[in-house]
């Protein structure tokens, strides 16, 4: 399996890109009817991005253009192209968050986090994303730190998840 | 003697500490020397009292909420004990915001454990399977066309007409697929069912594969739901081992089997003909129609495309009668609908009601009004693309066609609740920038007409020539409106247009006398 110069057990996890884990992930999941996504999927499950270097190995097992799967990876929003920090935090910018003050909270931890949202904090602890929906609507505003949800967020629990990313 | 209680796993009870109480509970237990089960079920939907405690008792389930740790050991010494505990509700089920709903999708969710295939059987599930193998395809399409349901995604086109289109179209491998991608800002339902009764939607798409020979079936989830994509994955293997899927389903000689497939982030995929595409691992870019996707969908070939909350209605129809659930609603708008509470709101969450019920009801007595206690200003219903409506609207029933007359649409059931707070301006910004973050390239209207409109709402705001770039922002809807391929682009004008109409006020120094000129 991959060597990681930080093995620790969290999330999401941050493996180093290794051509031959990502071969088996793709022929594991290139018999499936559509298999695109599955792969991307689970490319991105396993190094917490997908490599450039994935595209042509796609294309070749799936007897696809290279150009088509790079149209495909750039095409979601889910898919990253770089590495994300230690942390994930997605603070949700939709219309019901927005009811429920959560503009204030992106521009609070834009703040505190010195980086603003779409981009990784120096540092590399904390990605800070945005995202549409995580349909905690009634429980607004809302967020999810590692693919954990967290709702009825204010400044104090915000603060707080921010400093569970730099325990 | 065993005490049972229900401490929920539904996302949204996560989100606020569910898995810390129901650890609580567990210590507490241990160290009172009480011998506890603790099921993890869903939601009952009335979100402002999760995490809701339930204990069963001889009078019925009692609730705790909202339940914090710290109220473990008080909770369980009320249960047990003659002592009454400031959080207690009585019995849930009487719970009068409960009480007063109509629960047929929803009939199960909040009540069973998700991940029990008996318990499913127990309350009621696989009947609506049995009577359409009873049935035979052709009846069973039948009873869907009776029974009024339209489709629940927000289109709401029929479903039965859908399937009979299918089952009638030639081809020897068809699908049904699950429109689970639901990204409209203040819905829910299809997250909250699919993680508390999944078993639900898996008895209706396999009652949809039987009544219209499609053999495979698909979940589209969107990736921002991990508990319902694991809740499903769960509850498909049951239902395999369980014989409800595969080579015969329930020894009927009919094959049907399903698996989940995970969204990537692009809100545009929940429009069905982009869906398909991502299943087929292509860019989720919308298709042009006709072909319909009943003609040609997935791979080509002849497809149900179908919300959740429609697919999981199916086996109660089918239970129950088509009369049965076409007695509840009115004029075209027939049976019940779970409307999602969100936003700003004091009591937010799931009520299904029959159609009918007027926005005013919904938002005020239901809804409680808004939860920071200020005045409600606007309410935007059916998601992003939807109305944004003010209170002299609020007389509006919540139906299909009345919605339409006032230029709005009732979509997948969400109303959004806005305080006095709220910036419209901003909002009809809003609603262009997400069209223009989310388009997916294909026409043009939508592409760059949300582009202009952000840069032309801008102007108005900042005073530069409000008359006339009103009239350049109305003629950039009316394009979109008309000229799109899809709802995205020909949706979004609803919340531009319904917010510089009744909320003029908020776009500059009188620039609403210019328009009316």
């Amino acid at each position: 399996m991959v060597s990681s110069k930080e093995e620790t057990d969290r999330m999401p996890a941050k493996r180093q890109w290794n051509a031959a884990h990502a071969a088996e992930i793709i022929a594991a999941e290139s018999g499936r009817e559509g298999p695109l996504l599955p792969i991307l999927h689970a490319l991105q499950d396993a190094f917490g991005y997908v490599d450039r270097a994935a595209e042509p190995m796609i294309a070749d097992a799936l007897n696809l253009s290279r150009a088509e799967v790079h149209g495909v990876v750039t095409f979601y929003h889910d898919f990253r192209r770089e590495p994300p920090g230690d942390h994930v935090l997605r603070l949700c910018r939709a219309e019901a968050c927005q009811a429920a003050g959560g503009d204030r909270l992106v521009d609070q931890a834009e703040r505190t986090l010195g980086t603003p949202i779409g981009t990784t904090a120096p540092g590399g602890r904390v990605t800070l994303e945005a995202v549409y929906c995580l349909g905690l609507c009634a429980l607004a505003p809302s967020a999810m730190l590692d693919g954990r949800p967290v709702a009825r967020l204010d400044a104090g629990r915000l603060d707080a998840l921010i400093a569970e990313t730099h325990g | 003697m065993t005490h049972r209680l229900y401490v929920p796993r539904d996302a949204g009870a996560l989100a606020v500490g569910a898995d810390e109480v129901a650890a609580a509970l567990v210590s507490a237990a241990t160290a009172r020397g009480l011998d506890v089960e603790i099921v993890r079920n869903g939601s009952r939907g009335l979100y402002w009292l999760e995490p809701l405690v339930e204990a069963e008792t001889e009078r019925g389930r009692v609730g705790f909420g909202p339940a914090s740790a710290a109220d473990a050991g008080a909770i369980l010494d009320a249960i047990t004990g003659e002592g009454t505990h400031p959080l207690a509700l009585g019995v849930v089920d009487e719970i009068p915001w409960l009480a007063r709903q109509t629960r047929l999708t929803f009939a199960r969710c909040g009540v069973v454990d998700p991940r029990s295939f008996g318990d499913y059987g127990r309350h009621g599930g696989w009947k609506g399977l049995e009577r359409a193998l009873a049935l035979g395809p052709v009846a069973t399409v039948e009873e869907v066309v009776q029974s009024g349901l339209r489709g629940r995604g927000g289109a709401g086109f029929p479903t039965g007409i859908k399937w009979k289109t299918v089952a009638g179209a030639p081809g020897s491998r068809k699908y049904i697929v699950c429109n689970a991608d639901e990204g409209d800002s203040g819905t829910f339902a299809d997250r909250m069912l699919m993680e508390g009764d999944p078993f639900s939607l898996v008895e209706g798409m396999a009652i949809a594969g039987i009544a219209v020979g499609a053999t495979r079936g698909y979940v589209y989830i969107r990736s921002e739901y991990p508990h319902a994509v694991a809740a499903m994955a769960d509850a498909i293997g049951a239902a395999r081992r369980g014989g409800m899927l595969g080579d015969s389903v329930m020894g009927s000689g009919h094959a049907f089997d399903m698996e989940v497939r995970v969204g990537a982030g692009a809100y545009v995929c929940g429009e069905e003909t982009s869906l398909l595409e991502s299943l087929e691992g292509k860019r989720g870019v919308v298709r042009a129609k006709p072909p319909l996707p009943a003609f040609k969908g997935l791979f080509g070939r002849p497809t149900v495309v179908n919300n959740v909350i429609s697919l999981a209605t199916v086996p109660a129809i089918l239970a129950r009668g088509a009369d049965f659930y076409r007695d509840f609603g009115m004029g075209r708008s027939r049976g019940t609908m779970p409307i999602q509470l969100a936003g700003n709101v004091k009591h937010g969450g799931l009520y299904e009601t029959a159609f009918g019920i007027t926005l005013g009801a919904l938002v005020d007595d239901i809804g409680g009004g808004t939860m920071t206690g200020r005045p409600v200003r606007a309410v935007q219903v059916g998601g992003p693309l939807g109305a944004y409506f003010p209170r002299a609207l609020f007389d509006t029933p919540f139906d299909y066609e009345a919605f339409a007359g006032a230029d709005g649409l009732i979509g997948h059931g969400g109303i959004v609740v806005f305080d006095d707070s709220v910036d419209m301006a901003k909002q009809a910004r809003f609603a262009m920038e997400f069209c223009a973050i989310e388009s997916c390239g294909k026409c043009t209207p939508c592409r760059i007409g949300s582009v202009r409109g952000v840069e032309t709402i801008d102007r108005i705001v900042r005073g530069e020539r409000p008359g006339e770039n009103l009239a350049v922002l109305e003629d950039l809807c009316h394009t979109m409106k008309l000229g799109s391929l899809c709802a995205l682009g020909g949706f979004t004008p609803y919340p531009v247009l319904s917010a510089l109409r009744h909320f003029p006020e908020d776009f500059g120094p009188a620039p609403a006398l210019d328009a009316a000129e």
